[in-house]
């Protein structure tokens, strides 16, 4: 623990308190709480926070702000759908509801500012009020006008307030095309791997040595550091599979200090979870229940597993007719489809560069003549050009595995575009036993 | 000096400190008003006779104050109403209503505005006027029926005027220009704006009612005016109450501003900005940093704060990426690279990625293709990378058209501040051809 905060507008011990609560961020909190100054003292306008997700932006203001018994309004942008709803939280919080209560149907910027001014004359701020905006690129996509005037709300309401936006994106991208107010920016750099660790092992296990968490964290970060500097993220990690960490020792093969024996156990274990629980592909819930029965893991089936959809035959068949026309060109028809096409120029057909994959570029669009025409060549047996079969091209868009292109007619030539991985495709077509690669020209 | 001596000292100077943080932040953050603008004499005459004929004489005026932001205007015009209402005769008789483009984005909200101001309110409350233009009619006819002599003048602000211009048929504007054009109660329109083509903005029925007289205020002070500027805004006035510590504050100001260090910061922020915001920006942040432990700024805090103020926000996020992010903005640099800045998609960066890997045939980055793609919609998240095309909810993630955002040098000199980055990675970013 390095010195505490200093400040002489406030008690030692509340500051005492918020050292506590705010490891690895001194600085930034000792910065914000030199700009706030005294709290009787105004205070910049508006300040920008910026930093990584996870990096103690909202939780530093928040223990400034409560520890120190400051007037606060906090306001989630992803709450406040409408303005109405911001402007009726902000004035809640600061005056009582018979102030909201005034607030009409559906207010504009005027009669927030309005109500406000109003109630700030009647008590006067002794304090400087801080309104907290979390998630503040949302409010880009709000009102045009509501940003600017927030960020001027000092000079607007001519009261001691102070706006703090926090977000995960960079004021360069807020700016609007006229210009405002600019804020007092501030960013919160990322944590570091040492204090990774050292947030994470304050959380230790009751039954089990500080040390002993530390080493496991160790292990932890070892495996997932390259992919993920998300504090929750990890946290979270770490509360999921801690007790399989703990396991060798509950039959005394282990000692808690033989790290190498532990973590040869954990490693695997550890691998698979970022392939798994990561990706949210099995839930939490699942992956501890896995645990305690020590099934293998590759037992249970992910999310991704279930994408497998049960369709007709002809639905199979027209669906891997558009696969082959969105990732082939059309120029290669003839050779893949057509029994007697004639001669072919060999090395015209491979010249190819892997530039121009399709399967890197993604599916093209294709016309329906040219589905039919692939499809009447792959199905083996004759199938009559019924309702059905049209019907079903138009169910295999409604379940999102073929978009239309381009809404210009629905009956007239219609422009298709398959929208299916290879492995979906590969799956399907093992199932009427029909060997795609083998007509796919990038896999030739 | 006894210890008790000595406590009452460091309690005396810990009330100036707080004294000298409360008059510098009112000045900084408050905007408050300094007594008069410098630089600005001839602007500042020409308003207030301007405004003085309207409220003494009743004629009718209009005026556009243009400047870019940052510059002034509202304290140019506070400075000069300050002037103006220290006249027993003005006081009495100016009507003022402030409006802001922010505030009443229509006209309809504008007017309500204008009926509260004026405080007609109650006159209004009695007529229960239905629609927005009887309303308007009446406050128009209250204004029409005065005439120069016997009526009081009006003064409508306009803040941020350019936005008044948007409302629909500009009919707010064009009934005030038409009053302040007829013989009818005296009105002056004073509108702030920061776009030099305001006029470009106006119908033309609404521009030729308008007188077209433009204030300008755009800064043309010289460096040394500026370091004046910055030397006045950072001294404590004669009135403190610690005569002491205000001329021992006042002296180190001056030292301050003859250091060599601290001249080249500010010029630094001199030649990137004229603007006084930012520079009030920089020393709210020196002034944060003085303390009762250290009352003086010295050169090393202006340059710490300075670098506060100049620091790269894209660098900021990069540095905080995770290795694997980092490697995924490499492949898309190569891919700018080689294909000269076309729009690319996931599975190419992904082949990029695996070319490196396959190169290098270290297993230490071999992560699924799911766990890339997390990574890939992180850095969208974060908007390194952005949609070429907005049509994006019909095609598949993974062969989405994405463009970077972020310059070649920025990712260099990223990579070279990257806390413990690998050093075939950095060689891989090095080589010009993947």
């Amino acid at each position: 623990m390095t010195a505490a905060l200093q400040h002489p507008g406030y008690e030692e011990q509340k500051l005492q308190r918020v050292t506590e609560q705010l490891p690895c961020r001194e600085l930034q909190a000792g910065l914000l709480l030199s700009i706030m100054g005294e709290p009787e003292q105004y205070s910049y306008p508006s300040i920008f926070i910026y930093g990584h997700r996870a990096s103690g932006k909202s939780h530093v203001i928040r223990v400034l702000l409560k520890e120190l018994e400051l007037p606060q309004a906090t306001v989630s942008c992803v709450e406040c759908v409408s303005v109405g709803l911001l402007f009726e939280h902000i004035l809640l919080s600061f005056f009582g509801c018979d102030a909201a209560a005034l607030l009409p149907r559906s207010p504009s910027l005027s009669d927030f500012i309005r109500i406000y001014r109003q109630h700030c004359s009647q008590t006067t701020a002794r304090q400087t009020r801080y309104i907290v905006m979390e998630k503040a690129e949302l409010l880009r996509d709000m009102d045009a006008n509501l940003l600017p005037a927030l960020l001027r709300l000092q000079e607007l309401v001519e009261d001691n307030v102070t706006v703090i936006l926090l977000s995960e994106i960079a004021w360069e991208k807020f700016r609007p095309n006229t210009g405002c107010f600019e804020p007092l920016l501030l960013h919160f750099p990322d944590y570091s791997k040492g204090e990774l660790l050292q947030i994470l092992s304050q959380d230790s296990h009751p039954s089990y040595s500080t040390e002993f968490y530390a080493s496991y964290i160790n292990i932890l970060l070892g495996v997932f550091y390259s992919v993920c500097r998300d504090l929750r993220e990890l946290r979270h990690l770490a509360a999921l599979n801690f007790s399989k960490f703990c396991e060798p020792l509950e039959g005394e093969k282990v000692k808690e200090n033989e790290t190498h024996k532990l973590w040869k156990n954990i490693e695997p274990h550890l691998k698979k979870a970022m392939q798994t629980v990561y990706l949210r592909e099995v839930s939490s819930l699942q992956w501890e229940q896995l645990q305690q029965t020590e099934n293998e893991s590759e037992a249970l089936r992910g999310l991704s597993a279930h994408t497998h959809v049960e369709l007709p035959y002809y639905s199979k068949f027209l669906l891997i007719a558009a696969y082959l026309a969105s990732y082939n060109p059309a120029r290669t028809d003839r050779r893949f489809f057509l029994k007697h096409h004639g001669k072919i120029r060999k090395t015209n057909f491979l010249k190819k560069n892997e530039k121009t994959s399709n399967h890197l570029l993604g599916p093209k669009p294709f016309p329906l003549d040219r589905l039919l025409a692939v499809f009447y060549s792959v199905v083996d047996s004759r199938v009559a050009p019924t309702a059905s079969i049209f019907s079903q091209i138009s169910s295999l868009v409604t379940l999102q595995l073929l978009t239309q292109v381009g809404h210009d007619d629905q009956l007239d030539a219609p422009k298709y575009k398959c929208a299916v991985s290879l492995d979906f495709i590969c799956a399907i077509s093992r199932t009427v036993n029909f060997d795609i690669v083998k007509y796919l020209y990038d896999f030739l | 000096m006894s210890k008790r001596k000595m406590k009452e000292a460091s309690l005396l100077i810990g009330e100036c400190v707080s004294q000298l943080q409360k008059i510098l932040r009112e000045r900084f953050c408050h905007q408050q008003l300094p007594d008069r603008p410098d630089g600005e004499d001839a602007q500042h005459k020409q308003l207030l006779e301007l405004l003085r004929r309207t409220a003494v004489h009743g004629e009718s005026n209009s005026v556009l104050i243009v400047g870019p932001r940052g510059a002034g205007k509202t304290t140019l015009l506070r400075c000069v109403l300050k002037e103006l209402l220290e006249e027993k005769e003005v006081q009495k008789n100016l009507l003022q209503v402030h409006l802001n483009g922010l505030l009443q984005t229509d006209d309809r909200i504008a007017l309500k505005e204008i009926t509260r101001q004026l405080q007609l309110e109650n006159v209004v409350a009695d007529k229960v006027f239905g629609s927005f233009a009887e309303n308007l009619a009446f406050l128009l006819d209250a204004l029409k029926k005065g005439d120069r002599s016997s009526s009081r003048p009006v003064l409508f602000v306009l803040d941020e005027f350019d936005l008044f211009a948007h409302h629909k048929n500009q009919t707010l504007l064009y009934n005030l220009l038409d009053v302040s054009q007829s013989a009818q109660t005296p009105v002056a329109v004073v509108g702030l704006t920061c776009r030099l083509d305001v006029l470009e903005l106006l119908e033309k029925r609404v521009k030729s009612r308008f007188s077209h007289r433009q204030i300008h205020l755009l800064s043309s002070i010289t460096f040394t005016q500026y370091l004046d500027r910055v030397r006045t805004q950072l001294s404590l006035p004669d009135g403190f109450t610690d005569t002491k510590f205000s001329r021992e504050w006042n002296a180190s100001i001056k030292s301050l501003c003859d250091n060599k260090l601290a001249e080249e910061v500010f010029r630094r922020h001199f030649n990137s900005t004229k603007d006084f915001r930012s520079t009030n920006r920089l020393l709210m942040l020196c002034l944060s940093r003085v303390s009762v432990a250290k009352p003086v700024i010295r050169p090393a805090d202006l340059l710490e704060s300075s670098r506060l103020c100049f620091a790269d926000s894209s660098a900021n996020m990069l540095h905080g990426l995770s290795i694997l992010e980092l490697c995924l903005i490499i492949a898309m640099k190569h891919l700018n690279d080689v294909y000269e800045g076309e729009p690319f998609n996931l599975q190419m960066v992904h082949n990029e990625f695996k070319k490196f890997l396959h190169r290098k045939s270290n297993s230490m980055y071999n992560f699924e293709k799911p766990v890339i793609m997390k990574a890939f919609e992180h850095l969208q998240q974060l908007e390194l990378i952005r949609p070429a095309d907005s049509s994006s909810a019909k095609t598949q993630r993974e062969y989405q058209l994405m463009r970077l955002v972020l310059d070649q040098s920025q990712i260099m000199e990223a990579l070279q501040k990257y806390p413990q980055c690998p050093t075939d990675v950095k060689q891989w970013a090095l080589s010009a051809f993947a």
